[in-house]
């Protein structure tokens, strides 16, 4: 699956599944977490979600508002290991 | 000798702890787990070393008997030591949430600046990175872990209180930040850990686990008073490690054996929905003995949820009511059988405020979980909206009389929490049989996460968000299935129609939300100055636009 795709499943994904506002226009570099657009809570959902959309597994440890706070981040993370 | 209700006279303080008074037993008193480290086992003798060493430098800092000590701490064993070294030197401790990185440091200060000044605290206990931050704001001594550490445990007199004096507070906010401090005795502690013992058939086998913040009344009296009053293990972790890798408790089960844990109704649904199968695979929750749902309302769908996912049979998925101010626990279901279910007519609930027993053949039942029977000296009844006692299926707030009641509110003579001996909950429920099941509460208040929330708090936050018409702003609950939880819900009046500023806005609220409060926003409505629905005198009624919400979405 190419980036483009991903990102726009996963933008979807927490638009409307995490934060319950479909018509919220959720930029690449916006802080999700740091933004208060989701609670630190919903990192674990998100987890859930690529592994089930993605097959990509992220270990907890990775699973950090520093290292997923973004749109971008999460994409490079999930491309990361999809392509290998 | 383990504290029950037939040994009770034996003990006077809490420093009669079974760890504390069988130093030689060879179980652990706590073993510390973080994803980063390996297990930090603490045996009974170096848990009572370590908490002297702790109370000679509070005694040498000049901290006397009676004297009120915050302690505010990342969760970690130094915070249990701080707690246990005020109890030795007779003074009050009371354990405060840390500062997170989602929250605004200046919120944080000034509630702690605050309580400070309106409780005369004596002393704040914390890390030695977060003393430099506080003592250059707090008019108050601070001293951090390694201060604390230098004690000498040589030079240490214990110092006894009186079994009826305060032994610690509990702060449960209030609204408009205001804390509230819980002051409960040592023999109030006594009588509920003796009594919610006998309600659990504690026993020498179990073994206690926990991710519970230890400033919340479950996680400081359940997850980690009793485990040390009755000598029973504690495997403990920090919630926050917990909410971002939640199989942590499972496996602490796995490896430690546990028998007993507490959970918010909404921590069934984070492990069930958020634990992948591939870290789970392999575990084994066969020792639990009980796995008890408090904290918030309890739904049954969520140990269904549970039970499906992990296994864990419904006879082990409990249910407790307890709140602060009876110390802890109200009611407990029994152990071994599953929380007995109601199934009510949702019309005459709401119509004649009873609880009318319908069958499953019904179209839409409401389906109400038992929270099981008053603990021993604990009296339950339900009180109608003229103060008459309501008989069984009578719909009205739970008042509680126990030998475990708050003293007071900590020097706040303005609160009088007692009406002829009976504290008025501020819950809303009905008995059937002496079990109590709760419908809802008489207040607004928003149970998040297991955190009580006050809509006024959110609604303040949200009044200073620029493009808000100050004072048009409503906040509330919403129960959500999936999420096992109340979520929140905020309404605000703005005068613009631009999607660029009203997508702002938004993000405006719920940056506030999250840095000025503990917790978060999901859903967010801007609407028009003609939405709002006012009452006759002009305020904003919470409850009508809440129901009109509601409606709202469901036609949607």
């Amino acid at each position: 699956m190419d980036a483009t795709t991903v990102r726009e499943q996963i933008r979807q994904f927490i638009v409307r599944d995490l934060m319950r506002d479909p018509s919220y226009q959720l930029t690449d570099q916006e802080g999700i977490i740091t933004g208060g657009l989701i609670d630190s809570f919903a990192l674990a959902e998100l987890a859930v979600y690529v592994e089930k959309e993605f097959g990509v597994y992220i270990p907890d440890p990775d699973l950090t508002v520093a290292k997923m706070d973004t749109l971008d981040q999460m994409i490079a993370r999930v491309m990361r290991d999809q392509a290998t | 000798m383990r504290l029950s209700s037939s040994t009770r006279a034996q003990f006077q303080t809490l420093l009669d702890a079974h760890t504390l008074t069988h130093l030689d037993d060879p179980r652990f008193a706590i073993v510390y787990l973080s994803p980063e480290d390996p297990p930090l086992m603490v045996s009974r003798r170096e848990f009572r070393d370590a908490c002297m060493q702790y109370a000679a430098a509070l005694q040498q800092a000049g901290i006397q008997s009676r004297d009120l000590v915050i302690i505010a701490h990342t969760q970690n064993l130094e915070s249990i030591f701080a707690f246990w070294a005020a109890l030795f030197v007779g003074a009050i401790p009371s354990m405060m949430p840390t500062l997170t990185e989602k929250l605004d440091p200046e919120i944080y200060m000034q509630s702690l600046e605050e309580l400070v000044k309106l409780s005369g605290v004596k002393a704040i206990l914390t890390t030695a990175a977060f003393q430099m931050t506080l003592q250059e704001r707090i008019d108050c001594p601070i001293y951090s872990s390694e201060i604390l550490r230098q004690g000498d445990r040589e030079n240490f007199q214990y110092i006894q209180a009186d079994s009826h004096e305060i032994a610690f507070l509990q702060h449960s906010s209030g609204t408009t930040g205001l804390q509230k401090g819980v002051a409960l005795s040592h023999q109030a502690v006594l009588n509920q850990l003796a009594h919610y013992s006998d309600a659990i058939a504690l026993n020498s086998d179990d073994v206690i686990v926990s991710w519970l913040p230890l400033y919340h009344d479950m996680g400081l009296i359940a997850g980690f008073l009793m485990p040390l009053i009755q000598g029973i293990p504690l495997v403990l972790m920090s919630p926050f490690d917990w909410v971002k890798s939640p199989v942590m408790l499972l496996k602490a089960i796995h490896d430690y054996h546990g028998t007993l844990c507490w959970l918010p109704n909404f921590a069934y649904h984070h492990c069930a929905r958020r634990i992948r199968q591939r870290d789970s695979d392999g575990l084994s929750l066969e020792s639990l003995r009980m796995l008890i749902n408090c904290s918030e309302p309890v739904h049954h769908h969520s140990h269904v949820l549970f039970s499906e996912r992990f296994g864990v049979p419904l006879d082990k998925l409990s249910v407790c009511y307890a709140m602060a101010e009876n110390t802890f626990a109200v009611t407990q279901t029994p152990p071994g059988q599953p929380a007995r279910l109601d199934l009510i007519d949702r019309d005459v609930l709401e119509q004649r405020l009873y609880a009318q027993p319908i069958d499953e053949t019904t179209v839409n039942p409401l389906t109400q979980v038992s929270c099981g029977a008053a603990i021993n000296g604990t009296q339950i009844r339900i009180m109608g909206a003229k103060g008459e006692v309501l008989a069984d299926r009578g719909v009205g707030e739970i008042a509680i009389k126990s030998d475990c009641l708050l003293t007071e509110y900590y020097q706040r003579p303005d609160l009088q929490p007692f009406s002829e001996g009976w504290y008025l909950t501020g819950d809303r429920g009905y008995l059937v049989d002496g079990e109590v099941f709760i419908v809802g509460r008489s207040k607004d208040l928003i149970i998040n996460a297991g955190k009580n929330v006050y809509p006024q708090d959110i609604e303040a936050v949200v009044n200073t968000v620029d493009g808000v018409h100050t004072g048009r702003v409503v906040a509330f609950g919403v129960p959500d299935e999936r999420e096992g939880t109340e979520l929140i819900a905020v309404i605000a009046e703005v005068h613009s129609d631009d999607p660029t500023e009203l997508q702002r806005i938004k993000s405006a609220i719920r940056l506030a939300v999250a840095q000025k409060t503990t917790v978060s926003v999901t859903y967010v409505a801007l609407v028009n100055e003609k939405w709002l629905i006012k009452t006759s005198s002009g305020k904003i009624a919470r409850g009508a636009n809440r129901q009109k919400w509601l409606q709202s979405q469901s036609l949607q």
